[in-house]
């Protein structure tokens, strides 16, 4: 289908075609307005600012959306969160991989059941009240723990079955105990289906905005959630200026990780998922 | 003692349960007791305008029924999340397909349809309301005044169009680490016996792709259905309710402080999912039995 001739000298015009309109159009959109002034960005719209103040209005939004502290927040939630979710969750996973029965089947079950139910929002901001962890990072960590740790465990227990247990079987003759065996063993094969999860569930705690609304909101700065405030405000008033100017602020951390790995998160993603 | 506890038994020094309990004490906080209050707190008048919380049996419920929100918001949700699943795999699978060969243009390609995939879901809501204001670029370029933003009838779909954008990079790559599985022998093999490309394609090629489907679909699925940064960036859930699914109405009522309202809400939509999760729990489970 894809190899016939005609095909492949026309499939690079398509593609470039399609890439410049489908990705180059939004993004372009998105610098020239963070590069104008406020009066220019009034209605957004492709034309190259008439003189570029994307410096200026990056540093406007520094200050005013409040981005250290904001970058400080997301990266203390998103860290901890996702080495918890990925620590713990292999050490069921391992567990329900290896052990078989009924009771196993129905732990699983339990385990996995929070990939496809969604998190009682509400009622979690009046138990974290009564736990005294409303607004905290503390909080935030361990909604965001309960959210992905059925990702995790799901992922990861696939994963295990397909390893040979006489890899464990072979440290066990050694003497070696649980903890070892996990340690030294399993958790160094889990690697690749470990990059995998930890790539899909960075970017969504990363990007999150409603479950830091009502866990956190208002009590700690998270760079979407400045966002969230910058935008409204900024609707408001229709600063599109320093709305793209954040945007381009709060992507940047994410595309240079990207840019640096491509080649690894690529195939990350993918191994993981389809077997 | 049952056969299946038995052999759940066995393992019980070199795969000790402890190992579970960390893991299964936070889902037990943070995501089951929550749930479980949900359940609770749906038949009360929870507030922030008054300090106690007294039951009111079922009167949430059959406020939400009787002006009619509750069987819209659903109605919203379900065909938002549909709409989202086609459209995200469509374009995903026909991305795929287009960038299979391993060229540099194709490899540049498919970095750059990832760029909308590492985006937060607001600011391409937000890049999207402004490429669609009425006299935004979108209207500029096709020579056009339509507000669609604004269009009581058709404003899901284009939000939906905006949701799948987002994600269709990752739908890609998932469909052409699938297509690579496909084995060139047996493509070989269909070709010698005289195959034509199309039927290649949809006889051999395409059903070796059902792991990546069962993926894709229900990613978008259950993604869509907890969505609500998207659309909150574009309309807000306007013009005139027409978009508001279901996150969007809990964030609204908890922001009036109309807590109860809210919860009973986010009852529903747990409700909801998990009538429609059963099966695809078992679509997933199957798939994993296979590996």
């Amino acid at each position: 289908m894809s190899d016939s001739r005609i095909w492949t000298r026309i499939q690079p015009v398509v593609t470039i075609l399609l890439v410049a309109v489908v990705i180059g159009i939004p993004l372009w959109l998105v610098v020239v307005t963070a590069g104008k002034s406020r009066g220019e960005a009034l209605t957004p719209d492709l034309t190259p600012p008439s003189d570029w103040r994307l410096l200026e209005n990056l540093g406007t939004v520094w200050t005013e959306g409040r981005i250290p502290a904001a970058f400080v927040g997301s990266v203390l939630v998103v860290a901890p969160a996702v080495v918890g979710v990925l620590v713990l969750g292999s050490m069921a996973a391992w567990i329900l991989a290896r052990r078989s029965g009924r009771t196993a089947a129905v732990l699983y079950a339990v385990g996995i059941s929070g990939i496809v139910l969604p998190p009682a929002v509400v009622t979690l901001v009046l138990l974290l009240r009564q736990l005294g962890l409303a607004g905290t990072a503390t909080g935030m960590i361990g909604v965001y723990m309960g959210i992905y740790l059925s990702t995790v465990i799901f992922f990861v227990t696939g994963f295990v079955r397909t390893i040979p247990p006489s890899l464990e079987e072979a440290a066990q003759i050694d003497g070696a105990g649980p903890v070892r065996v996990f340690l030294r063993v399993v958790l160094p094969l889990l690697r690749p289906v470990l990059a995998t999860a930890t790539i899909l569930i960075c970017l969504y705690v990363w990007n999150d905005v409603f479950y830091a609304f009502f866990v956190v909101g208002g009590r700690l700065d998270t760079l979407p959630l400045n966002l969230f405030r910058v935008a409204s405000a900024g609707l408001y008033l229709n600063n599109w200026h320093l709305i793209f100017a954040y945007v381009i602020m709060m992507s940047l951390p994410l595309i240079v990780v990207f840019a640096v790995a491509q080649r690894k998160i690529i195939s990350g993603i993918t191994s993981g998922a389809v077997k | 003692m049952s056969r299946g506890s038995k052999a759940f038994d066995r393992g019980r020094h070199t795969h000790p349960l402890w190992f579970l309990a960390p893991a299964f004490a936070i889902l037990l906080v943070f995501f089951f007791l929550p749930t479980v209050f949900n359940f609770v707190y749906a038949f009360t008048d929870w507030s922030s305008f008054h300090a106690e919380i007294r039951p009111v049996g079922t009167e949430n419920f059959q406020d939400l029924i009787a002006d009619g929100t509750l069987l819209r918001a659903l109605r919203i949700t379900l065909v938002y999340a549909v709409l989202v699943a086609i459209l995200q795999n469509v374009f995903g699978f026909l991305l795929a397909v287009l960038l299979e060969r391993d060229t540099t243009v194709n490899r540049i390609a498919r970095v750059l349809m990832l760029v909308p995939v590492l985006m937060s879901a607001l600011a391409v809501g937000y890049v999207f309301q402004a490429l669609l204001k009425p006299t935004g670029s979108v209207n500029m370029v096709l020579g056009i005044d339509y507000a669609w933003l604004a269009d009581p009838d058709w404003t899901i779909l284009t939000v939906a169009v905006i949701h799948a954008w987002k994600w269709m990079g990752l739908s890609m790559l998932i469909y052409l680490a699938g297509l690579k599985t496909v084995p060139l022998e047996l493509t070989e093999a269909a070709r010698i016996d005289g195959a034509s490309r199309w039927r290649l394609f949809w006889r051999i090629r395409f059903p070796l792709l059902a792991p990546a489907i069962t993926f894709n679909v229900a990613t978008a699925l259950l993604g869509s259905m907890n969505g609500f940064d998207i659309v909150q960036a574009t309309t807000g859930g306007g013009p005139a309710r027409t978009t508001e699914i279901l996150n969007i109405f809990i964030y609204r009522t908890f922001g009036q402080g109309l807590f109860a309202q809210a919860t009973t809400m986010s009852l529903i939509l747990f409700l909801m999912v998990a009538l429609l999760a059963f099966p695809v729990i078992r679509f997933l489970r199957k798939r994993e039995e296979i590996v």
